[in-house]
């Protein structure tokens, strides 16, 4: 499971599968954000959750169709499926791959980006510390809704329109987090909350998963 | 007896493929699938590895005892020959892939990305997979595509060495391998139902 890891890791620093991707396009919408409502840090610093969460939300949408597409395409998964490893850790493991490259990357500029939004450096961690709790799930569910997809030429579109909704849950524990805590309110309520979406995501949806993928490639 | 196939019955896309289809596969033994275009070979293979669900009858094997190749390579492209290797040695954690590199000739091109590789030297990195796992059973479908006369020659080596170590191989092809002794062929035409063939030969012209 740890060459699958390393390999999904390799692929996505040769082939242009993540790494960076998000990241910029995460730097491009929290960019464009100020340039929509005016320099005004008052207003920034208010809307800087949100604007942070939405945009790592959907800089993890947009690469989410890669999770098993590549794989599907080239025979890969077919491959794995009748392989030692039970298609359930493939799911999981390809979930993780995808959090290390495209949600961690964001965990780690988000502090920046912070800043650039108005946000003081005694509030950075309760944004970082909601990210890092929340975007595993991201990856989970995308996973999830990606192995409904696989195998649907140009199914990106369709797959947003899936995985944006079951997304709501973690939106809404993890700004609150992040909200609450800037504010000095306890936010233990949330924070666990956000935990346990994560967990339950990483521990049902791989199931759920490769249920899906094995009809999907019959 | 590694594989026995009882009174099979299978059906893709809703359209009935076969019926009735028996067969046993011992150790040492050697089956050849023929029919033309959309008469359900590579389905035939895709249930007997599981991918494929059955309609009707049994398959019992040893879900840990077989090695599926399809009809795609399966290889990374923006992986190097070894790394492809590296890899699904380390999935099968068997066998090194150093041997399998130098069986295929694939050793001189072994840094080399996969996707620089012609379309016969790809499908040698795909059959050398099957070196990484110690399998009784190889599940091939169309495994000669696009390999040249001496590639070929060299692969029905390799399959006969399987035979002789007590391995056993169905096989999807059009090809002679020119493995004569333990042999036998099926034509799934001969177990095709009536709505099948139409359907079947509708579907070879799409």
């Amino acid at each position: 499971m740890i060459a699958l890891l390393q390999r999904d890791l390799l692929l996505a620093v040769r082939a242009g599968g993540g790494f960076g991707l998000g990241v910029a396009f995460f730097l491009i919408v929290v960019v464009l954000v100020p340039l929509g409502i005016g320099p005004d840090m008052v207003i920034l610093s208010k809307v800087s959750v949100g604007v942070l969460w939405v945009g790592a939300l959907l800089a993890c949408v947009l690469s989410l169709d890669r999770i098993f597409s590549l794989d599907y395409d080239d025979g890969t998964l077919e491959l794995l499926l009748t392989s030692p490893i039970p298609l359930e850790a493939v799911v999981t493991i390809k979930a993780f791959s995808h959090w290390i490259t495209t949600g961690l990357p964001l965990v780690v500029v988000s502090p920046i980006l912070g800043l650039l939004l108005g946000l003081q450096v005694s509030d950075l961690k309760w944004v970082v510390i909601s990210l890092l709790i929340g975007t595993p799930a991201l990856s989970a569910i995308g996973a999830f809704g990606a192995s409904l997809t696989v195998g649907i030429r140009r199914g990106g579109l369709l797959l947003s329109l899936l995985v944006l909704p079951l997304y709501v849950p973690t939106l809404i524990f993890g700004a609150n987090v992040a909200s609450k805590g800037l504010e000095d309110v306890s936010n233990n309520g949330a924070l666990l909350i956000l935990t346990a979406v994560t967990l339950a995501a990483f521990s049902i949806l791989p199931f759920a998963s490769a249920f899906v993928l094995r009809i999907n490639l019959r | 007896m590694l594989l026995s196939v009882n009174n099979l019955s299978v059906s893709r896309g809703g359209v009935s493929l076969f019926k009735g289809l028996n067969f046993t596969l011992s150790s040492g033994q050697f089956i050849s699938l023929t029919g033309g275009n959309g008469t359900g070979k590579t389905t035939l293979l895709r249930s007997i590895a599981g991918l494929q669900p059955i309609d009707e009858g049994e398959i019992l094997i040893e879900t840990d005892n077989f090695i599926f190749a399809g009809d795609s390579n399966g290889i990374k492209t923006s992986l190097t020959v070894s790394e492809n290797l590296r890899f699904w040695s380390a999935i099968f954690g068997e066998k090194e892939f150093e041997e399998a590199l130098e069986v295929f000739h694939l050793t001189k091109f072994e840094n080399r990305f996969a996707g620089k590789l012609s379309a016969g030297q790809k499908r040698r990195l795909s059959l050398a997979r099957l070196m990484l796992a110690d399998k009784g059973i190889w599940l091939l479908d169309e495994p000669t595509v696009s390999l040249d006369k001496k590639s070929m020659e060299e692969f029905s080596k390799i399959l006969k060495n399987h035979l002789k170590a007590g391995g056993a191989a169905v096989v999807a092809t059009h090809t002679d391998l020119g493995l004569k002794t333990h042999s036998s062929n099926i034509n799934i035409e001969d177990y095709r139902t009536k709505s099948g063939n139409l359907n079947a030969s509708a579907g070879a012209f799409l």
